[in-house]
């Protein structure tokens, strides 16, 4: 993209920034005032955006969830329903926001805005186009995976202020699972770095475009093992189980009501988004998409991406059931770890082949993908048949009795 | 170092989204582990067997489809052979066929509840359930066309039934049978070939068949135990002598073979109506019975199988207009009593799925 494009070119949105920052400079306005003015607009864009996704996400997942479950969804509120969110936001407002009276009122209160704080620090070293990045960490996916873990905390905090036991069972759950959680995800997004080079993640987006590849491509195993972590990590189903519906009532929010519930129901959705994103940006390309993104600007290339993978999590949660916890705890240390460390060292071993005997990418890289494929494909399908074998001895249809043997001695009496 | 823990007391209910109305466990939990469950029922508790008592026997087929209010029509069936066996009414075949038709469209109805209820507590957040109601909104639609009720169908009358079914009845019965088969096939290959449902069904709340005997339990949950034993066959009532169908057996009495014994017993029960059809003779619905029905002094017990098991009435007769007793032996009270057996020792969500998978009814439990 020219560096030199006119202020109005939608493509790169923060190049207006820029051009505000510098004429702010060209006055002479002191330094401190081109950061503080940069953060503000920084922050401010993101928050219209996060808000904006939250208003957005509410609709379109009752909506498509509704679609999913042969229904119609909210279709009375303006235009198909469009303003249903504004609706539920401001019932949510206007709704009493009680504390339990047992309760911790300051750990109480605190909980939903600290579960909030992570789901938008997230946000920060996403790269929305070239260039687009509100900062450029070049630790940026050890910064995600650290800021994301605080959720825990706010998590345990709901939970054990509330005092109620389903809360405290939600929350023992979610913190057990979480940090059972974190270590294959740890190491899947591992083979990611290991292939870019990089921890920046407008670095991989951009090793993405110089390669011309997409790195699910490379790493189409733990793609899917991340997707898995994931939405554990986020409570969706089919691994909701810290707030478990049908069991815990509601997990470690059973007691929130009016709009401190409302947090924690728009910091899911806001959740959602920002681990569609980060797939997007490690194994879909970001903002690149095979040179059309010269026509199409980048961040709307991102965006739409960044929905495909919200419409996927939102068709996990509408057509899977929930795993049991210790179920799920198995999966994440039988079945997700060893996967991610065979994933690790085949990753390594190859990158150690390219580097060592200097292959050019274009040789190498397609030989790997096939590869990789080949052995994700294998190890997810001969995993998953031993762990099924247990439950799968016994036949999955019924025996079928055309006749019965009347015992002789029946219970009395006879009808009709 | 070795942490001090002791269990804890957690109330499941009377208040709680998979407790299917009000019953109450009282779980002592070992962190997710059961170690004691009390299981407390009669919040919904209205006295039906007193209140019956002051009613005439006509008057009294309104309680029995408030007492399983998802299987309205079992409900009236049952009570409505029991009085007739009591006072001894000969029914047309033409409303013994009604009314073959009829339980069997209320229990495919009951079983389609039961099996989205299990896969909610499960966790598949309603998508099961929603498919699975568009068949039960349809033969709900047949009951309006019917009788003008579709939950409460005080259908059932002592010696028949109380309408003959309307002309477009008959069409829209065929549709619903044309489409049945796929859909059923459909079900079977989204939720028994679901790995996950498979998981959280199969060990789960295993009950043994000998326990399943002893502690009387009847309908899908005994054959799930691996017991044949479907009083439509042992004992037949209406025209279920002259129907053709299997009874579905499972193997190792868990949840899953609940399941599968349900989804089958829905394709079955299409199988009955279709023949039911078939061999649908004209003639009267109903005999002459007068309204203020005395029959003899006597006692009887009459039962059917009802979607949720065996569902009988033992009424006794004092020669008055009224039932001196009127005794409901219901299939949710007897199948809920095995629960404590089934969970001690497993987890929380496997008691909230097994709990969904004996598809109890707080109605019938309560009376």
């Amino acid at each position: 993209m020219p560096l030199l494009a006119p202020w109005y070119d939608f493509r790169d949105l923060s190049h207006a920034v820029h051009r505000m920052l510098d004429a702010v400079a060209d006055v002479g306005g002191p330094d401190w005032l081109i950061y503080v003015l940069s953060a503000v607009i920084g922050c401010a864009g993101l928050g219209i955006l996060i808000g904006g996704a939250v208003i957005f996400n509410i609709w379109l997942e009752r909506r498509l969830v509704g679609r999913i479950q042969v229904r119609r969804g909210p279709n009375r509120a303006g235009p198909w329903g469009l303003l249903q969110p504004i609706a539920d936001t401001l019932k949510l407002i206007q709704k009493e926001s009680l504390t339990p009276r047992a309760g911790d009122f300051i750990v109480f209160t605190l909980a939903p805005v600290l579960v909030f704080v992570p789901a938008i620090l997230a946000f920060a070293v996403f790269p929305w186009g070239p260039g687009m990045t509100f900062t450029d960490l070049n630790v940026g996916l050890l910064y995600i995976i650290a800021i994301t873990s605080v959720t825990v905390l706010a998590v345990f905090m709901a939970g054990w202020s509330s005092n109620n036991k389903y809360s405290l069972l939600g929350a023992m759950r979610g913190i057990a699972m979480l940090i059972s959680y974190e270590i294959p995800a740890v190491l899947t997004l591992l083979g990611v770095v290991i292939f870019a080079g990089t921890m920046s993640i407008s670095g991989i987006v951009l090793w993405q475009e110089d390669m011309r590849i997409w790195l699910v491509v490379l790493q189409p195993l733990p793609l899917l093992i991340y997707l898995v972590t994931a939405a554990a990590e986020i409570n969706r189903t089919p691994t909701d189980i810290p707030e478990a519906e049908s069991e815990l009532v509601a997990g470690y929010h059973t007691e929130y009501s009016g709009i401190k519930f409302g947090m924690f129901y728009a910091v899911e959705l806001v959740n959602g988004v920002a681990v569609s994103a980060l797939i997007a940006s490690l194994y879909f390309g970001g903002w690149w998409l095979f040179g059309l993104n010269q026509w199409i600007p980048g961040w709307i290339i991102f965006i739409g991406k960044v929905y495909a993978f919200y419409f996927v999590l939102i068709w996990l949660r509408g057509t899977l059931p929930r795993f049991r916890i210790d179920q799920l705890m198995g999966f994440a240390w039988k079945f997700l770890l060893p996967l991610s460390l065979i994933n690790i060292f085949l990753v390594a071993l190859e990158v150690l082949i390219w580097v060592e005997y200097e292959v050019s990418a274009a040789v190498v890289l397609p030989i790997f993908s096939a590869v990789n494929i080949a052995l994700a494909g294998l190890l997810v399908v001969a995993w998953t048949r031993l762990m099924a074998f247990h439950f799968e001895r016994l036949p999955k249809r019924p025996r079928m009795y055309g006749d019965i043997a009347v015992p002789a001695e029946q219970p009395t009496g006879t009808a009709s | 170092m070795p942490i001090h823990t002791e269990p804890f007391v957690v109330n499941i209910g009377p208040q709680h989204p998979s407790t299917h109305g009000v019953f109450r466990m009282r779980v002592t939990l070992d962190g997710e582990r059961i170690i004691d469950v009390e299981m407390v029922v009669g919040y919904l508790h209205r006295s039906m067997e007193k209140l019956a008592e002051e009613r005439t026997y006509t008057q009294n087929i309104p309680f029995t489809d408030r007492m399983d209010y998802l299987a309205a029509m079992t409900g009236n069936l049952a009570y409505c052979l029991a009085a007739e066996k009591l006072s001894g009414i000969p029914v047309p075949e033409r409303a013994s066929y009604l009314r073959v038709i009829f339980a069997e469209l209320q229990r495919m109805a009951s079983h389609a509840m039961a099996i989205g209820i299990y896969l909610n507590d499960c966790g598949a957040w309603h998508t099961p359930l929603m498919y699975l109601f568009r068949e039960r909104e349809k033969i709900l639609d047949l009951f309006e066309m019917t009788c003008g009720a579709r939950l409460t169908t005080i259908y059932m009358r002592i010696g028949g039934v109380a309408f003959d079914i309307p002309d477009e009845f008959i069409p829209a019965l065929r549709a619903l049978l044309g489409e049945l088969p796929e859909r059923m096939s459909e079900y079977e290959d989204l939720l028994v070939e679901n790995e996950i449902v498979l998981m959280r069904s199969r060990d789960v709340g295993v009950l043994p068949p000998d326990l399943a005997v002893a502690a009387s339990v009847s309908g899908p949950m005994l054959r799930g135990s691996g017991i044949v034993w479907d009083i439509r066959k042992a004992d037949p009532y209406c025209a279920y002598d002259r129907m053709e169908f299997d009874i579905p057996v499972g193997y190792n009495g868990d949840c899953y073979d609940r399941l599968i014994v349900r989804l089958e017993e829905m394709r079955q029960s299409a199988r009955i109506v279709e023949q039911a059809l078939e061999q649908l003779p004209g003639g009267p619905i109903r005999a002459e019975v007068p309204l203020m029905l005395r029959p003899p002094v006597g006692e009887t017990y009459s039962r059917i199988e009802s979607p949720k098991g065996e569902l009988g009435f033992y009424l006794v007769s004092d020669g008055g207009p009224t039932p001196y007793r009127f005794k409901v032996r219901s299939p949710s009270l007897l199948n809920l009593s095995a629960l404590k057996e089934m969970i001690v020792g497993m987890t929380v969500a496997d008691a909230v799925v097994t709990l969904g998978s004996i598809d109890i009814n707080l109605g019938e439990v309560d009376r």
